[in-house]
Order: C-alpha cells, then structure tokens, then sequence
C-alpha cells in the first residue's frame, strides 16, 4: 500500500540557519510516526512544512500521491505546540466554530465525550486549566475525524498524571486507524505511542525504525547501573562499554553473567547496582550526544 | 529601584527603536499633522470667520469691513449657491456690496454668523439683510452626519484592524490556516461582522439623537442606508488592508492614526474646507469619508436623489473592492 504521507529531500533555509537539511520520509496509514530530537533539531519545522502551514525551501510534500492542497486540508487535523482559541468563547461554541469549517467530522457531543470534555462544554476558553486546555485544542484537532493527525509536542508542561491521560486519548485514536505523526522530546511518550520513529539533530535524521528494532540495533541487551563514587578509578580500564553520566556510570552488556564476574574480580562494590533493560532515551543521548532538556 | 526602572526603560526603548516600522509611523503621524495644521489652520493669523463677498476680485474691493481681522473672505460668483452655503453653515456671512446699498445673508441660528453679523453692522449699519435661499439649518444638523462619519470611521479602521492583528500574534489566524478556510473567506467574515455592529450602532446614534434633539433629515432613509452600508464597506476593508500583513502593534497603530487624523481634519467632519486651497481639497477627495459625509450630508440636508450621490457610491464600491482585494493578496497568516 502506497504511504498516506511523502516527504522528499525537504530543506528549510533561513537567512543564518539551515532548519531543515533534506529530509525524507514515508508515513504509512494507520502508523503513529514519532519524530524526536533536542530542541532546536528541526522537529517542528519539519513538521509544519509537512502540514502545509510553512513553505520549504526545497522539496515536497505528498499526500496520498497528490501535492498538498484542499483534500489535505480537509482531512489533516493539528495541534500546534502553541495556539490560542478565540476568546469570549466556551468549549462548546469554540468546537462549533470548527466543525462548521468541515464538510465532515463528528457530532460535538461525541466529541466532547472522546476529550473528556463535557463536564467543560460550558466553560469559557480562558478558564481552562493546561490539561483541559490541552484536551479542547486536540479535540479542535479531532472535530474533522481527521484521517491524520499531527500532535506538535502534545504533553509538553503537564504534569504525570495529565500526561498519562492525554496518552490513554492518543491511544483511542489510534485504535481508529488513524494515522498520528507526533513530535516530542519524552522518550516515553515515544516508547508508548509510536509504531515508528525517526530521530533528528541539526535538521537532519539520524535513525529511523521501529523503537524495538532501533533498541536491538544500538544496544546489547542490558544496562548495569552503578554509582558514580563506588566505581573505582583502576575499573575504568576493564574491557566494558561504559556510558558516563553525571551521578551514574552504566555499562551496556549482552553477557549479565560475565560482567558481574569481572566487577566482583575487580573489586567493585556492586550494593547500589541497579540492572534494566534500555530505552529510547539512551539510544537518544548515544546517538545525539545531548542531554535531553524536558 | 532606579536601577529596576533604569533596566525596563532600556528595554522598552530598545523594542521601540528596533520596531523600524512603527519607529518611521510616530515620526511621520506628528509631521503630517503640523503639515495638514499649517494648511487648514495657516495663514499669518487663523480666521475666526468665513465671509464670503459676491465679487470676481477680491482684491478690488474696497470696504472698511473688509479690514477686519480674523475673517476669511472667499470670493463667489453664484449668489443662490453661496447663499444655501450660509443656511447650511459653510459660510458665516454672505455679502454683495453692490453700490447703492451693501446687502448680507445670515443664518439666523449661526452663532458665528450673529457675530459675523455685528461685525458688519458697525463698519455698516446700512446693510440690508437678506432671507437666505432654502431652510436655515442649525449646526447640529450640519455637524451630525460628520459625528456619525467619526465615529464610523474610528470604529471601522480600529476595531477591524486591531482584532486582526491580535489574532495573528496569537497563533489564532494560523490554526486558522490549517483548516479548509481561505484568506477572502476570512476577511469577508469580518467585514460582515464589523459591518452588522457598525450599522447598529449608526441606527441608535440616529434614531436615539434624532428622538432628543429632533433634527433635520430631508432625504431618503434608504439612500443614507445605501451610504452607511458602502462607507462602513470602504473604511472596514482599508482597516483591513492595514492589518493584512503587519504583526507590529505600535506599527498598524502608527499607520492608522496617521490615516485617521488627516481623514478627521480634512473630511469636513468639523468644519467646511469652502475657502482652503485646491490642492487640500483634492486630497480630501481621496478619503472614503469625504464621499461618506458629502453624500450623506446632500441626502440630509438636501433631500437630494439617488443619481446625486451616484458618483459617492460608486467611489466607495470601488475603493472596498480595491482593498478587499489587496487585502486578500498580501494576506499573512502567520507572524514574523
């Protein structure tokens, strides 16, 4: 089946920075494509040009094999990293304001429910708190029954358990065979949403692949943590893949049995050892070789 | 805290300076205003009064009222023109001072013309008064077209431009763009928006002043309708025009007072421009309001038809497709 969205060779140049710096990428139907990177890679250019809303420098974007025109409009559905409502309006009258600029989409009352929105139908937009107004903007998003749907760093300032509902949200989307393309610098958020993921720094991507697949790619099955203070100076030589933190010193290892043995021999206090598998957040600091900034 | 106030007054000064737009706008609005002053107002002294003299050469004639200070005499020709320009305020005093005996016109409800009147009484207290040709009018009837004119005018340029604005610095107009709405539907909504409000609003003003102080309308009420929905048309789209593009608060308000002042001096809203040199007048002809006022103002106090005050209508047909159209062009949604 052909890809519901292509991006080809995309390049945004502004005056000092090159934002975007050839780009390409194919989004399958009914995929939740993540796009990571530290702030500043490029994540949200990329994927406004992809939205339409900027224009590139060079490149293009396709959706379902046509350029981007009006059916796109028709049946995109996005959520800024910022956007403000019209004021004076409630979340119901706001959500009217939107469906009535679709041919098609859902009932607002449904729409309501699937936001967790209608004990706030009533409320006027600026009485919101972040969350809910999180849930009304990606209910504006939703009012066309979008068949994609872009989430520009969704959960960005919430706190743990807003974000852990939003994402109960995504995934009822998702459950539609929806196509989802979401940008954001939780690893998390990435780990539990994405069928897929690319990652960029400096305008570029850098990898791309299922994360499963990207994990078994970069990394050997499992991460021994240790205290920074209990790992001794003469253990820096032993033959170990060591990635340094600030407090933690870990070391990557398909072989748990051995690299016990050898800490043991070499002295090493293993009481603070701590052993998990890895995640996407290191293979984003390996490949990026920043800290992440939440 | 002279150090805080210090370091705020920096900044501001600095966002100021560096908004290039805005900076040139409050440097050109003061400017034109003592440009346009020096005109409408200028002359070695400003006159008081407007006086004008049945007469092919002003020069030539030889009167001791004619030495009067503060008095701006105006040569005419036409004495039934300039005598209906007395009973609707454009003129004080109307004088022809033929050789046997010097005769004058006064609107008897005109302050300016009663004093304008003694004036002429002292250096002749000879002078023959004249009844004035068509209905004395009162100033209010002459002034209130112009408030409504203002008021319009302020409410249209304002109201749309700034709303525009605000929604394009808060990312409103781009969510916008992300839907299947287009630049020309957006823009049409506002101007059928601001348009409603604008003609409620005119209706109260002119049925509730109407009601209190009883003034005087000659016309068709549905050619000042006509004129109402055309102005608010014409000024709602250049306010439009202004905010199309610009994400600078202090920059459109820049580019709307320098709009805005001259069209309120030169217009007619407060005072006749009958006697101000050719080349104001010309100008004045360029603003949408000039058509606004003229027109209503033949509608009101005249009573005058449709094919009157075609070539009004039509200029303000004409000027809102023109910015509705530029408008439409150069169209952003996002800001800078």
């Amino acid at each position: 089946m052909a890809p519901i969205l292509e991006v080809r060779n995309l390049v945004k140049l502004y005056p000092r920075v090159t934002a975007v710096d050839g780009v390409s990428l194919d989004v399958e139907e009914g995929c939740c494509f993540g796009l990571l990177g530290p702030n500043g890679a490029g994540k949200t250019t990329t994927v406004e040009i992809m939205e339409g809303i900027l224009p590139a420098s060079s490149g293009e974007v396709r959706y379902r094999g046509a350029p981007l025109g009006s059916r796109f409009r028709n049946e995109a559905g996005i959520l800024f990293q910022k956007t403000a409502l019209q004021d004076f309006l409630t979340v119901r009258q706001t959500l009217r304001l939107f469906r009535g600029l679709y041919a098609q989409g859902y009932d607002i009352d449904e729409l309501l429910q699937l936001c967790s929105l209608q004990k706030l139908a009533d409320r006027d937009n600026r009485k919101l708190s972040g969350g809910q107004q999180q849930r009304l903007l990606l209910a504006v998003a939703l009012v066309n029954d979008p068949a994609i749907l872009f989430l520009d760093e969704p959960t960005t300032g919430f706190d743990p358990q807003a974000r852990r509902n939003f994402w109960k949200l995504i995934e009822s989307v998702k459950a539609r065979r929806r196509t989802i393309i979401l940008t954001t610098h939780y690893m998390e958020e990435a780990q539990r949403l994405c069928d897929e993921i690319a990652i960029m720094d400096r305008g570029r991507i850098i990898a791309r692949g299922p994360p499963r697949r990207l994990l078994a790619e970069h990394f050997a099955d499992v991460l021994i943590e240790l205290p920074r203070d209990d790992f001794p100076a003469a253990a820096r030589d032993l033959p170990l893949r060591l990635i340094e933190g600030a407090e933690r010193i870990e070391i990557s290892t398909n072989d748990l049995e051995g690299t016990l043995k050898t800490l043991l021999a070499a002295q090493v206090p293993l009481g603070n050892l701590r052993i998990r598998p890895p995640n996407l957040e290191d293979l984003f600091l390996e490949l990026t070789g920043k800290e992440l900034r939440a | 805290m002279i150090r805080r106030l210090l370091a705020i007054w920096h900044a501001r000064n600095l966002e100021f300076l560096r908004d290039r737009g805005a900076l040139v706008f409050s440097l050109l609005l003061p400017l034109a205003l003592v440009v346009g002053m020096s005109f409408v107002f200028g002359g070695p002294e400003r006159a008081i009064f407007k006086v004008a003299v049945l007469t092919d050469d002003l020069a030539s004639v030889r009167h001791p009222f004619m030495t009067e200070r503060f008095v701006d005499f105006v040569p005419v020709d036409d004495l039934a023109a300039a005598s209906r320009k007395v009973a609707r305020h454009q003129f004080d005093l109307l004088i022809d001072f033929a050789p046997r005996a010097t005769r004058y016109w006064v609107n008897e409800d005109s302050p300016k013309g009663y004093v304008a009147e003694r004036l002429l009484l002292q250096s002749e207290p000879a002078a023959q008064r004249q009844p004035v040709s068509g209905q004395a009018i009162r100033y209010v009837d002459w002034l209130f077209p112009g408030i409504l004119g203002m008021n319009m005018m302020f409410n249209c340029l304002f109201g749309v431009g700034y709303v525009v604005l605000r929604y394009r610095k808060n990312g409103f107009l781009k969510r916008l763009n992300a839907t299947p709405v287009s630049a020309f539907e957006f823009l049409a909504a506002q101007v059928l928006s601001r348009l409603a409000l604008i003609l409620a609003v005119t209706t109260i003003l002119y049925v509730g002043v109407g009601l209190a102080i009883g003034f005087h309308s000659a016309g068709n009420p549905g050619l000042l309708l006509a004129i109402a929905v055309l102005g608010a048309l014409s000024l709602i789209a250049l306010g439009l025009t202004i905010a199309a593009r610009f994400s600078s608060d202090e920059l459109v308000g820049g580019i709307l007072n320098t709009l805005t002042w001259p069209m309120m001096l030169l217009s007619g809203v407060w005072f006749s421009l009958e006697g101000s040199p050719d080349w104001i007048r010309y100008v004045a002809q360029v603003f949408p309001l000039t058509h606004i006022l003229d027109a209503a103002r033949a509608v009101m106090i005249d009573g005058a038809g449709a094919a009157a005050i075609a070539p009004h209508l039509a200029y303000l047909a004409v000027t809102t497709l023109a910015f509705l159209a530029f408008g439409a062009w150069s169209f952003k949604w996002r800001s800078d």
